[in-house]
């Protein structure tokens, strides 16, 4: 008796336009292509350029002027600012689109098996596009990656566990120094490991001076996303460690880092998205080696953004289809660990 | 009897209640100190050496070093090596650049913060937010290639209308009409490189406002518009002006985005449609080629110039930044 069925109420939503309330803005929509494309067809104006603008203008105006005559001023100025915020949400998104679509178009004409067995010893960048490969340049940025996760993660975590856990008097102006930090100019580093290593310690250029570059550069990114992920972990975590008896180091050790393991995690990832496509700190750091060089310690070593680097200056339709095709590569390995960082991320807000 | 009593547990002996750290708990604390000053260790480090092996030339050319807008090293007939190093005209193309930038990308951002904050349909927001960050990740050296290859021509031809319409404004004016690779197509790279960064940080300050007042305004029938010009823009106006500087430190630095677009000249040039130009970190790269000995040592001075710039910046920004988040709470 007491289970009788209750259907689901569907929530109504009475603010919602009816058909007949939206025809009038398809309608002014419509009148608004046909507007724009007879002024710019009667009008010495030309191009698509001319096309998106005069658009806009008819556009804005026209469902602003509706709003003034059904709804008043003030909503007449709330469309405005609409439509304009919609604008500029729309032209940021643009490049995106279109650095992504041309990679891909420039791109895919470039791959071939042979990219990912050879290296450029034998082909110059002008040879044609099926000789030669990347595999010296793919070969340089997986060690980059590895060494400066090496050096970066230790460090960055140590010293995000230092702003949160130890809270010393140090921090807030350690904070600001990390932050500071994450805005040092990616060529500045690289001159930096030039004057102190380079120059004056047995370490040539090569694949660790490279990473040390980097890592200059990954270590605040991993420190700020550590930070946050470690601020999340509850502090009565932290408590009920302490209640047991447990030391702070204890604490942190088996309590508060495993349960920040995605997120530090995604910081990693996100470290390393930060430098796999840097050039400029390369440049002055692993001589950019068009050979395989499967030692890091040793000689110069070569990279893919190098790779791209010297397919760009070199300036021949051959050698920029090569940058094209190993930015693609470069690109490619930036979104996969982008969308890793992502899932684990979200995983990790879900809990 | 007395062997069953002996064989009871002993319970272990309870710990000394006290507030000493024990020893693990100090070297703890001690190693992740120590690594927490890492950080400030490297930055000093940083200056300290680009200003050590820059002494020289600092010390060599004086203020000229900033003032300067020449880079030659000349060697006589004899030997004798006189060199004239300057990155005034670079700084001031580096500053031009930027702002061309901000007047580009900021609007932008604060438009499309406030599009992302206020307007987008929540399915789409979660995507759109992730294509901003994106946008972050991207390699310079991807927006250096799409903008030359993409973005240049057609930059070139809004300079050719800007030029044609306004070039009774100073700044639009060019000595001679060669609009290819100059500081306003570098500047309008520049512009989508900090987009993502200015955009993240509005987008955070505009979660900030306090929902009181948010509420308050709809309460008394604001609409979305009068709500934001009255509540989230006088709330977050600082803190926009600090992300803003967050993308002007960005900027500085910016290094092969700028090279690839950039026509890199000595000599000072205030007119944004003519394809003359310069920016430290290009010029840092494109003069370190050829460079040996007196040179290297200039262009190192030249980063540290750099790196003393842009940290200032950056300082500030963030105690802007941070100040305002701060205010939201």
């Amino acid at each position: 008796m007491a289970t009788t069925m209750i259907s689901p109420v569907q929530p109504q939503k009475p603010w919602k336009a009816t058909k007949l309330e939206l025809l009038p803005t398809v309608l002014i929509l419509l009148g608004t292509v046909i507007a724009t494309y007879v002024f710019v067809a009667v009008t010495p104006m030309k191009g698509k350029l001319a096309y998106a603008f005069i658009f806009f203008v008819f556009g804005t105006s026209a469902i602003s002027i509706r709003n003034w005559v059904k709804l008043g001023r003030a909503a007449a100025k709330d469309a405005l600012a609409s439509s304009i915020a919609f604008t500029g949400a729309a032209i940021v998104f643009l490049p995106v689109i279109s650095i992504l679509w041309t990679t891909i178009y420039k791109g895919v004409p470039g791959l071939h098996w042979t990219l990912f067995t050879q290296s450029m010893f034998t082909a110059s960048y002008s040879d044609p596009v099926s000789k030669g490969g990347l595999l010296h340049a793919l070969v340089g940025t997986l060690y980059l990656i590895f060494i400066s996760i090496i050096v970066s993660v230790p460090m960055g975590i140590l010293t995000a566990l230092y702003l949160t856990e130890i809270k010393g008097r140090g921090s807030k102006f350690i904070q600001f120094v990390v932050q500071a930090m994450s805005g040092v100019p990616s060529v500045v580093a690289g001159l930096f490991i030039f004057a102190a290593l380079i120059v004056s310690t047995p370490i040539k250029a090569s694949g660790i001076a490279g990473a040390f570059a980097l890592s200059i550069l990954m270590i605040p990114t991993v420190t700020r996303t550590a930070q946050e992920v470690l601020m999340l972990v509850p502090n009565d975590l932290r408590e009920a460690g302490q209640a047991l008896g447990a030391t702070q180091w204890r604490t942190v050790a088996m309590i508060v880092v495993p349960a920040a393991r995605n997120g530090l995690i995604t910081a990693t990832i996100l470290g390393v998205a930060r430098i796999a496509g840097e050039t400029a700190p390369l440049l002055f750091t692993i001589g950019g080696s068009d050979n395989l060089n499967w030692n890091p310690f040793k000689d110069y070593q070569g990279a893919l953004p190098f790779y791209v680097w010297k397919g760009l200056l070199l300036g021949t339709p051959e050698s920029i289809q090569r940058a094209w095709t190993g930015i693609l590569v470069l690109l490619t390995l930036v979104l996969i660990l982008f969308v890793l960082a992502r899932t684990l991320g979200g995983r990790r807000m879900k809990k | 009897m007395s062997a069953t009593i002996s064989q009871r547990p002993v319970p272990p002996a309870a710990r000394e209640i006290t507030t000493k750290p024990r020893r693990s708990d100090r070297v703890f604390r001690g190693v992740v100190t120590g690594f927490g000053m890492a950080s400030l260790a490297i930055l000093t480090l940083i200056g300290l050496f680009l200003a050590l092996r820059g002494f020289q030339t600092f010390k060599h050319e004086g203020l000229h070093f900033l003032t300067g807008v020449k880079w030659e090293s000349v060697t006589s007939d004899t030997g004798k090596v006189t060199t004239d190093f300057g990155v005034g005209a670079m700084l001031i193309g580096t500053v031009l650049i930027a702002c061309v930038a901000l007047v580009v990308g900021v609007p932008l951002s604060v438009l499309s913060a406030l599009y992302l904050s206020f307007y987008v349909p929540e399915r789409l927001k979660k995507l759109l937010v992730s294509v901003v960050d994106l946008m972050a990740a991207f390699p310079s050296i991807l927006y250096g290639l799409w903008g030359f290859f993409v973005l240049m021509p057609m930059v070139e031809y809004w300079a050719k209308l800007l030029y044609k319409y306004l070039r009774w404004i100073p700044i639009f004016d060019a000595p001679q009409p060669f609009f290819e690779r100059s500081p306003f197509v570098a500047g309008i790279v520049l512009a989508i490189m900090i987009i993502p960064i200015v955009t993240s940080v509005s987008r955070e300050i505009f979660a900030q406002t306090p929902l009181d007042r948010v509420q308050a305004a709809y309460a008394l029938g604001a609409t979305r518009w009068a709500m934001i010009k009255t509540v989230v823009l006088p709330f977050g106006s600082s803190g926009i002006v600090g992300g803003a500087m967050l993308g002007l430190g960005r900027a500085f630095g910016e290094t092969v985005a700028v090279f690839s677009v950039l026509n890199i000249v000595f000599k000072v040039n205030f007119h944004i449609l003519y394809g003359t130009g310069g920016n430290i970190a290009s010029m840092i790269i494109l003069k370190w080629g050829e460079a040996t000995g007196d040179e290297t040592k200039a262009l190192l001075a030249a980063g540290f110039i750099l790196f003393v710039l842009t940290l200032l910046v950056n300082m500030l920004a963030n105690f802007i930044v941070r100040r305002t988040l701060k205010s939201g709470k």
